[in-house]
């Protein structure tokens, strides 16, 4: 445990952490929002699967790291689109859409993989863009400072998520809309057009989570996230719907992971039980949702599609 | 199509059709500048299908209408709004976890665009609620202020679209008599100032008070137009029903006996944890009706669930037909003769999915008489439900129609039809009539009378007082959750309880 607590792998740890944070960031992010105007995304794992693939595809063929990202943002977006047609104006079982999206996610990727790619070969990493100054921070200076450009921009959309939201006549009507649509409808606010947006954005999001994961591993394979998505949808309940209680959650999954490799690298987890302490962070996520479900309160039309009849 | 005279608003052969329902049937309605004309009708009669074609959310099957003299379409709605039509619905449309401010500012364009301009539009809400004498501060979230200043928000909402045309349907549903009256200021001053209304109301009284003009509907057509002058409430109940109605129920002596219902010093905890209800005592006798009269939230939604067995209590004891049922639960509350008529109709009375035949069984479901072999006996249960509906004039389609889409005094003589089945000593009865059109109110009456008459001992809880001074024996006052005084029939007076209600003491 001595080895765990020196000042060089406590840094390291920490920039695990963040960087391991970024696409559940991303990802709960992007779905926060769509859950505010009360459309449950279950979708969010697929949506990162082909968005990873077609990212790591692009890298591949073209070694062009940010066409690569702009590509996953549009697989993003094309996934929205689906999403929304599906469930805001075929206004269907929201659930059980988005488990479809999920699967479709899961097998097209793995089949485009196993066409296209075949085995995986490694591609190369989003660099660090050090920040002037900052960077050279003593402790901090690593962890938080001498991140990818994915990291920036994921950690700069909670503030600019909490504006867009509390701030902007669209995050009132988004807000509205995941509340009572009824009344947004009687005051002309368009309850499609607002779900549509909203999914768009939380959709363009989940794009970028699944550009930041393969773009940080620099390889792919089938299933890459492993569930991922999954855990970016309970991060938000675990967040309360709230940009900064969602980043505080992804932080803390990210932290848990990062220690969790940290200390199976230093073997202060046995080998026979390591698999065991990987659930760590899952089983940590449900204890803080037991704890907080009887205070949070969910958008009251969540998952409630809308029709005036 | 011309306007031939300077109506704000005409409506001219609205005809609008649902699955099985002619809801409007050639309608002519018009709105003049200045007044405020009246949709009276019963439950069903179509009054909210107009105006919500008026307000775009329906499409109307035939008909036209022109506004300020010109033909107009509306589709949604925005473009209702653009035509300067504001609409105060049947429900309160606003969000509970917005604040007032931006409750009001959802749909305008911002002046700030991306970006909401909350700081203007709160300045603007202080002018309106300045000029009108609307109380209400811009800044708090909606679910922490009471119905009355909702209903407030609501018509700040429709000042600040600086509407034309209001409408307004059953606004005074949820208000106390108080926040009626302020509400009708307020209105009247609108109209005063030349913009028109539309009210929709059961309340014959408010609508004798407010209106200019009265248009009767019964199945979707218009059966005549009026104004007060010309009429009175019975007259108008006679107009909306087609047959003569009895206002005021007649009440035979009531011939008490034992007593049935004993609480002694309950004293109960509200939803926030404070004491709704105080060292409350209170005997019932059997063959008599207790009202409780109240302005809402004084204690009387906890007493009732407390007796009912929904809610715990905190101290005081309750014996029913001499068992202590302190601690008792529902199921053996009701075994011991208990019947309820909750406030919440939908979902505390009946389930809005199930079918009006479920409902009916909905309690005794495992009674030996609708089980065959530990199965359901569906010809038992069709029986009973037929015979049901039949005795109980329930509205419906049939037996397995969902009970959601029966109007809500049908869906009150469904519950009722199940309650007064389980042949209850004790009825609790809360807000048995609260949005029931006249003629199901009529019938519900003299179904409690009957019921006093085989003596039966009932709790009648309303907020609507003359429905207590009608159907009481004696009437007790609550106030902060406190009975703060025992009137018998005969020395009630409408404005002595007014005040006790108020929390007067003589
Ligand atoms: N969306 C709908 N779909 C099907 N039927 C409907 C719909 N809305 C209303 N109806 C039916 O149309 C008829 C008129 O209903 P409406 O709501 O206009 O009555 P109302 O006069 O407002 O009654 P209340 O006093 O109970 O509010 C009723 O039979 C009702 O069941
Ligand atoms: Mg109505």
């Amino acid at each position: 445990m001595d080895d765990f607590f020196t000042t060089s792998v406590l840094v390291a740890t920490a920039a695990a952490a963040i960087r391991l944070a970024t696409p559940y960031l991303l990802a709960a992010l992007g779905e926060t929002i769509g859950q505010r105007s009360g459309v449950l995304n279950l979708g969010v794992d697929g949506v990162m699967l082909l968005s990873a693939f077609f990212a790591y595809w692009t890298v591949l063929s073209t070694g062009n790291l940010w066409l690569a990202a702009l590509v996953a943002l549009l697989v993003g977006l094309i996934m929205g689109v689906i999403y929304a047609v599906i469930t805001v104006f075929f206004e269907a079982t929201q659930g059980i859409s988005g488990i479809g999206i999920f699967i479709f996610g899961l097998g097209f990727s793995d089949l485009m993989f196993r066409q296209q790619v075949g085995t995986p070969k490694p591609v190369p990493r989003l660099p660090s863009v050090n920040i002037p100054f900052l960077a050279d921070l003593p402790y901090v200076g690593e962890p938080l400072f001498q991140r990818s450009l994915m990291t920036y921009l994921a950690f700069g959309l909670v503030p600019l998520t909490v504006v867009l939201l509390n701030k902007t006549t669209f995050g009132l009507n988004v807000r509205a809309v995941g509340e009572n649509p009824q009344a947004a409808d009687s005051l002309g606010v368009s309850v499609e057009r607002t779900r549509f947006a909203a999914i768009m954005i939380g959709n363009a999001f989940a794009g970028l989570a699944g550009a930041a994961l393969v773009l940080q591993l620099g390889i792919f394979q089938p299933n890459l996230t492993q569930g991922m998505g999954f855990i970016a949808v309970a991060l938000v309940y675990f967040g309360a719907w709230r940009p900064w209680g969602v980043m505080g959650g992804a932080l803390l999954y990210g932290v848990v992971n990062a220690t969790v490799l940290q200390w199976k690298a230093l073997g202060i987890i046995p080998v026979s039980i390591s698999d065991l302490a990987g659930m760590a962070p899952a089983i940590l996520t449900i204890g803080a949702l037991i704890l907080l479900a009887r205070r949070v309160h969910a958008p009251a039309a969540l998952t409630k599609p809308f029709s005036r009849h | 199509m011309t306007s031939t005279s300077n109506n704000l608003l005409e409506m001219r052969g609205i005809t609008k059709r649902f699955p099985g329902v002619l809801a409007n049937d050639q309608i002519d309605f018009d709105v003049r500048y200045g007044e405020v004309h009246t949709l009276l009708g019963e439950n069903g009669a179509g009054k909210s299908t107009l105006v919500k074609i008026l307000f775009g959310l329906y499409q109307a099957d035939e008909g036209q209408f022109l506004l300020r003299g010109k033909p107009v379409h509306i589709a949604s709605p925005a473009e209702a709004i653009a035509a300067r039509i504001g609409m105060i619905h049947q429900h309160f449309m606003l969000v509970p976890t917005l604040t007032v401010a931006e409750n009001v500012a959802l749909g305008l364009a911002s002046s700030r665009r991306p970006f909401t301009d909350l700081e203007t539009v709160s300045a603007r809400i202080r002018e309106i609620s300045e000029e009108h004498g609307l109380a209400v501060d811009p800044s708090v979230i909606i679910s922490h202020l009471s119905v009355g200043e909702r209903q407030r928000v609501e018509i700040i909402k429709a000042l600040y679209r600086e509407v034309e045309l209001l409408v307004l349907d059953e606004p005074t549903a949820v208000l106390t008599p108080n926040e009626v009256d302020d509400l009708f200021v307020i209105l009247r001053r609108m109209a005063d100032n030349g913009q028109g209304l539309i009210f929709i109301s059961h309340k014959l009284h408010e609508v004798m008070a407010l209106s200019d003009r009265i248009t009767v509907l019964r199945n979707g057509r218009v059966v005549g137009a009026t104004t007060p002058a010309e009429t009175d409430r019975q007259k108008l109940a006679e107009m909306m029903v087609g047959r003569t109605v009895r206002l005021t129920p007649e009440l035979p002596p009531a011939q008490t006996a034992e007593s049935r219902l004993v609480l002694s010093n309950l004293t109960i905890n509200g939803d926030a944890e404070t004491i709704a209800v105080n060292n409350l005592s209170l005997e019932l006798q059997a063959g008599e009706i207790l009202g409780v009269a109240g302005v809402s939230g004084n204690g009387q939604r906890e007493l009732a669930e407390a007796i009912a067995g929904l809610r715990p209590l905190e101290s005081g004891a309750m014996t029913l037909n001499d068992k202590d049922v302190s601690l008792a639960s529902t199921r053996d509350r009701r075994n011991l003769g208990l019947g309820y008529i909750p406030e919440e109709r939908i979902p505390d009375g009946a389930v809005a999915e199930f079918s009006v035949s479920e409902n009916l069984i909905l309690v005794d479901h495992a009674a030996s008489t609708f089980l065959d072999k530990g199965m359901f006996d569906e010809q038992a249960i069709a029986d009973h439900s037929e015979k049901m509906v039949e005795d109980f004039a329930i509205k419906t389609p049939s037996i397995k129609t969902p009970t959601s889409s029966l109007s809500g005094g049908n869906i009150q003589k469904v519950i009722l039809a199940r309650e007064l089945a389980a042949r209850p000593t004790v009825l609790l009865a809360c807000q048995p009539t609260r949005g029931v059109d006249i003629g199901a109110a009529e019938y519900i009456h003299t179904r409690l009378i009957e019921q006093r008459a085989l003596g039966t001992a009932t709790i009648l809880i309303s907020e609507d007082l003359d429905e207590v001074l009608g159907l009481s024996d004696r009437i007790a006052v609550m106030y902060e959750g406190q009975i703060v005084a025992i009137v018998p029939r005969q020395d009630a007076e409408r404005s002595q309880i007014g005040l006790l209600m108020a929390g007067a003491t003589d």
